[in-house]
């Protein structure tokens, strides 16, 4: 829900890795693989060109990628601009711009290889200048106000050649490095807002507020193997969910993103589905510094009194992964396994801990949930009804999404909400909320272990033990029944039968370029 | 000559009034507004910057003013989500809702007026009683539903018609006339039934009247006297009601433009209301207020010249 | 064959009595409890447990159809009753005094009735927040304009008649005008803009939640039912029938018996 441009990566060291060496492999294997498929298809009579439509439930807040807030408009835009890097399917962060980096003794400075004779969509070159004027807008080098604050912590950048640029940070920061697949946009270039311009795989062509964003094939894409082969994508903006199924199903849509179970029912045989886990949590987050909540009894009683595989089998038609924790196994190199059944559903035990507690004959909870997301709203009503059981009587309070940004996510005023945070590559951005200074942890949790384990983990160098730090925090969140993880719903795309080369990746990325009609 | 400045002068009063209904109406939103309107990661300095922007810190009777002075001169300030002037966006979006109620209201004559006649003049009959209490049921059914059951059975499984979306008129007249057929019908459906019961009425009502009787002692045909006389006289007070059908048809089309993803002033309004883009919901408010008042001016200049008995009510 | 003409009157009355007794029983009793769910009869069709099938939650269609026909109700009848109280005191304010006080209430009113009602709806809901009180106080400042137009004219037209203007001559009180001779002869139009009115405003509550705007859950309600029940429309169409069926029921109910009413009056005058 919340969304950044900061997306991550995994699998790096702080050491000096050339990224060309792993990583420029991994790009060969996957255009190899493209190679091969797409040479087959031609075979099988793929047919190259075509238009496809895309429906959006929302519509753009802004094509100025450094404006934008929205999930799904970076996920359209994201094909008009390249960053440094760029991430593959398994969160791992793939050369783009860049070819490669090195990281300094002290972790400090990076320094970048550019890719040459790339140009952007009005023709330009591009070079280090581009990056240095991308990165010191974003970081507010000049104005001395960030753009984005996931940018704050760069202090200088630097040209040293055409083509190497070196970026100096303030302090240590192992999550930098997977933010460097923000959008470079050309420099002293300042139209982004009416006609954007980057270097990416797409060029963008009208966008009608209301209607339709309109991308057209980049030609003289660099990336080899990853030309676009279809000519045209229009994104059609339609709120109502049951319209745009009925649209699909006649025939005027091509690609239904985040469509409902129900929805592939109604669709049938009529498309292909592609759909995995999102790298989303959704949680009953509990605010711990409320009466009976803040203590660890209560807290724990209502993760034993929750079914999870019930609320899955109905709010999600069992299409979702439960989670134990605040982390989702679509990124299983920092997930810690085993935590989801930490709580095993015992109302025995549950009613138990309430009496310990004190709380033998229950309370009152209020449950604040967003109005605007069903899902949410169905989620909240099972949860009222399983609490019942060991007398907590819960109070269903649906708010408008954008007061339950003010009330509960900017001033935690609230005892009990339920909401999904989606998809982060950075491990740290995914727990980081739960470190008790942290300025948005409304769930009030403080833990001081919790606190020390993230603090080292930002700072280790070492990939593996960072990893090993994540898994502990995750546990520390359970243990300490921070809140109730419940799911991480299935992300399903519907496709018309015919278009093929959507993937899933641990964010919500749309790879325009691999589609392509086949018959 | 008196009558017309009569009209003229309620017609700025109420104006007037709506104004002032809109303006107080989102004084009262609970919160900084400027606050709701930035999100989650407002900085204090945005806040306040905002606050400037939108006039917060001035007394409410001069913010009052200098919203009307606006709208005097095509002002209507800027939308905080689309960054653009209002009335830009405005610009984008009449064409649509217009062409949507023009289409509505056509369907509405063409097919109320005709089955209203019908119901009349087979009154009392059994197939009457059924037909007119089946109109009915156009009054009785959601709109949206019925959306639904429209695009379901003309657009997905006879494909006559598109399921959502806007051709502009200069680019492609049927395609255009087909993008808005369904979503005008949807809308139409309440104001058909409208129609047929109102007719209906008015018709029984006049055969009722001497003249009609004298027509019949007269010897003149039952068929001459409805179409000659009866219906002439039904279908004036009809055009009192047009001002309703209007004002219902802009209100149906806030929520049929969801169901048909149609980019008009009603999902406009919708959307600025989720990002509580306060400038933008304003103006649209008052646009659509006006615009029905202008209408309603119309008919009853209309109303008058069609029937000049009518004379200065109080 | 005049007969025929109050047929409607008939379905009217009976459609309307049937959602009364509906509404009555649910206050003592439902076929289940309709809140509680029943993962293992998911969306099951209409059977001799379930008469009208279970909802995506296993919750039994025909209890939350009966729970949600209290909300109506109570929408229905509280929008009216402030829409009738302001409408009537406005009407009659302007209607009896007439002169410049009626030429300010009426642009007011006019100024009120610019607003297509469910605009006036979503514009009082968002400054208000959602929920039944304030979809009920939104649904009820919509129905103002109809009840002050009407209770307007019904005392200029009454106020001219001779028996009013001798009672005036005699010197009676307004008040005792008011409601000796004025309120009788205005009750049926009344009465007639009252039914319209209710089923405007269960029809206005369909819309705003359709939109999200209306009444949110837990409080059960047939326009938030008929919205929830539109993901199932392939794997269970009977739920978003029979929802979408008990609101058209209803104002065709209350419409018919406006429409009965009328004709009954007609023929009486």
């Amino acid at each position: 829900m919340k969304a950044t441009w900061a997306k991550g990566l995994s699998y790096l060291t702080l050491t000096s890795i050339l990224l060309a060496g792993c990583a420029s492999n991994s790009t060969k294997t996957e255009s190899e693989s493209i190679g091969t498929s797409s040479g087959s298809s031609i075979e099988q009579s793929a047919k190259s060109g075509g238009v496809v439509r895309f429906a959006m439930a929302t519509e753009v807040d802004s094509l100025d990628p450094y404006q934008s807030a929205a999930t799904d408009t970076s996920s359209m835009m994201d094909n008009v601009f390249d960053g440094l890097f760029d991430t593959n399917e398994k969160g791992e962060l793939i050369p783009n711009l860049a070819d490669s980096y090195e990281i300094s003794e002290d972790g400090l400075t990076y320094m970048f290889q550019l890719k040459e004779g790339v140009k952007f969509h009005d023709g330009s070159d591009f070079s280090a200048e581009d990056v240095v004027y991308s990165y010191s807008k974003l970081a507010g080098l000049k104005t001395g106000e960030p753009m984005n604050s996931k940018f704050a912590g760069i202090s200088s950048i630097e040209v040293v050649s055409d083509y190497e640029v070196v970026v100096s940070l303030k302090e240590i920061d192992s999550s930098f490095i997977a933010r460097n697949i923000v959008a470079i946009v050309p420099s002293d270039y300042e139209q982004q807002s009416k006609q954007p311009i980057g270097a990416g795989p797409f060029k963008f062509k009208e966008y009608k507020a209301g209607q339709q964003l309109v991308l057209v094939k980049n030609a003289d894409y660099y990336l080899e193997g990853k030309t676009p082969k279809v000519d045209e994508v229009q994104f059609k903006i339609m709120p109502d969910a049951q319209s745009s199924i009925l649209a699909m199903q006649a025939g005027e849509i091509d690609v239904l993103p985040g469509i409902t179970e129900q929805g592939l029912m109604q669709l049938g045989d009529s498309v292909e589905v592609v759909s995995g886990p999102q790298n989303m949590v959704q949680l009953m987050a509990l605010n711990n510094s409320f009466g009976p909540l803040s203590d660890i009894r209560v807290r724990q009683a209502i993760n034993y009194a929750i079914d999870k595989d019930s609320i899955i089998d109905t709010v999600a038609e069992g299409k979702a992964t439960k989670l134990g924790s605040n982390f989702s196994p679509a990124m299983d190199f920092y997930f810690e396994e085993g935590l989801e059944n930490f709580y095993e559903t015992n109302i025995e035990k549950a009613k138990q801990l309430m009496a310990e507690a004190g709380f033998a004959d229950g309370f009152d909870l209020q449950l604040t949930v967003p109005s605007d997301y069903q899902f949410h709203v169905d989620t909240a009503q099972m949860l009222a009804s399983q609490l019942q059981q060991i007398n907590i009587n819960v109070k269903i309070e649906p708010i408008e999404f954008s007061t339950w940004l003010e009330r509960v996510y900017t001033n935690a005023e609230y005892e009990s909400t339920v909401i999904s945070f989606t998809g982060k590559l950075d491990p740290f951005e995914v727990v980081g909320r739960f470190v008790s200074d942290y300025p948005k942890n409304f769930v009030k949790f403080d833990n001081e272990k919790f606190d020390s384990v993230l603090d080292s983990a930002v700072k280790e160098k070492d990939e593996k033990e960072k990893a090993n730090l994540y898994k502990e925090a995750q546990r520390i969140l359970t243990e300490e029944a921070g809140s109730v993880f419940i799911m991480d719903p299935d992300r399903s795309i519907a496709m018309a039968n015919g278009l093929t080369g959507f993937k899933m990746f641990p964010v919500q990325k749309y790879n325009l370029e691999d589609l392509e009609f086949t018959e | 000559m008196k009558y017309f400045l009569y009209k003229a002068s309620t017609f700025f009063a109420t104006i007037m009034f709506i104004s002032i209904i809109i303006f107080f109406i989102f004084q009262v939103i609970p919160g900084n507004p400027a606050q709701i309107i930035l999100g989650i990661d407002a900085d204090e300095q945005q806040v306040i910057q905002l606050e400037e922007k939108l006039g917060l810190n001035n007394p409410p009777m001069e913010r009052y003013i200098d919203w009307i002075k606006g709208i005097f001169q095509g002002d209507l300030g800027d939308s905080l989500k689309y960054q653009t002037p209002v009335i830009e966006i405005l610009q984008d979006r009449i064409p649509v809702t217009l062409s949507l109620a023009i289409l509505s209201i056509l369907l509405t004559v063409i097919i109320g007026i005709p089955l209203g006649i019908l119901i009349a003049r087979t009154d009392g009959k059994w197939y009457s009683v059924i037909l007119s209490t089946l109109t009915q049921l156009g009054i009785a059914i959601p709109s949206f539903w019925f959306g639904f059951i429209l695009i379901l059975l003309f657009a997905v499984l006879l494909k006559w018609f598109p399921t959502f979306g806007y051709v502009p008129w200069s680019e492609d007249f049927v395609g255009a006339f087909k993008s808005f057929f369904l979503p005008s019908l949807a809308i139409a459906v309440t104001n058909i039934a409208v129609v047929i019961r109102y007719l209906r009425n008015t018709i029984l009502d006049q055969s009722k009247m001497d003249y009609v009787r004298t027509a019949r002692v007269k010897g003149l045909s039952e068929r001459s006297i409805v179409y000659g006389h009866v219906l002439r006289n039904a279908l004036i007070p009809v055009l009192t009601i047009m001002g309703m059908i209007i004002a219902d048809t802009i209100g149906g089309s806030i929520i049929i433009e969801n169901v048909f993803a149609l980019p008009g002033l009603g999902n406009l309004l919708i959307q600025s209301i989720t990002s509580r883009d306060f400038p933008l919901i304003q103006s649209l408010v008052m646009y659509i207020a006006i615009l029905v008042v202008v209408i309603n001016f119309i008919v009853d200049l209309l109303y008058r010249v069609v029937d000049p008995r009518i004379r200065l009510k109080g | 064959m005049k007969k025929n003409r109050s047929i409607p009157l008939y379905i009217g009355i009976t459609l309307v009595v049937i959602l009364f007794i509906m509404m009555i029983t649910s206050l003592f009793y439902t076929p289940y409890d309709p809140n509680v769910m029943d993962p293992q009869a998911r969306l099951s069709p209409p059977s001799l447990e379930h008469t009208f099938g279970t909802d995506n939650f296993g919750r039994d269609i025909l209890s939350r159809v009966m729970e949600g026909s209290k909300t109506a109700f109570l929408i229905g009848t509280l929008s009216v009753t402030i829409g009738l109280f302001f409408g009537f005191l406005i009407g009659a304010l302007a209607g009896y005094f007439g002169g410049w006080i009626d030429e300010v209430f009426m642009r007011f009113i006019d100024a009120m009735m610019a607003f297509p009602g469910i605009l006036l709806a979503i514009v009082l809901v968002t400054v208000f927040n959602t929920g039944m009180q304030n979809t009920i106080i939104a649904l009820g400042i919509m129905s103002i304009p109809s009840f002050a137009r009407i209770v307007r004219s019904g005392f200029i037209q009454v106020k001219e008649f001779d028996f009013v203007k001798a009672s005036k001559a005699k010197g009676a009180g307004s008040t005792r005008i008011i409601f000796k001779h004025i309120l009788p002869n205005i009750m049926s139009s009344i009465f007639v803009a009252m039914t319209l009115s209710f089923s405007g405003s269960v029809l206005a509550e369909a819309g705003l939640s359709y939109l999200g705007l209306g009444v949110q859950p837990p409080d059960p309600s047939w326009g938030r039912m008929l919205k929830e029940a539109q993901p199932f429309i392939a794997s269970s169409p009977m739920y978003l029938l029979i929802t979408g069926g008990v609101i058209m029921l209803m104002v065709l109910g209350f419409n018919l018996l406006s429409d009965g009413i009328r004709d009954v009056r007609d023929k009486k005058a």
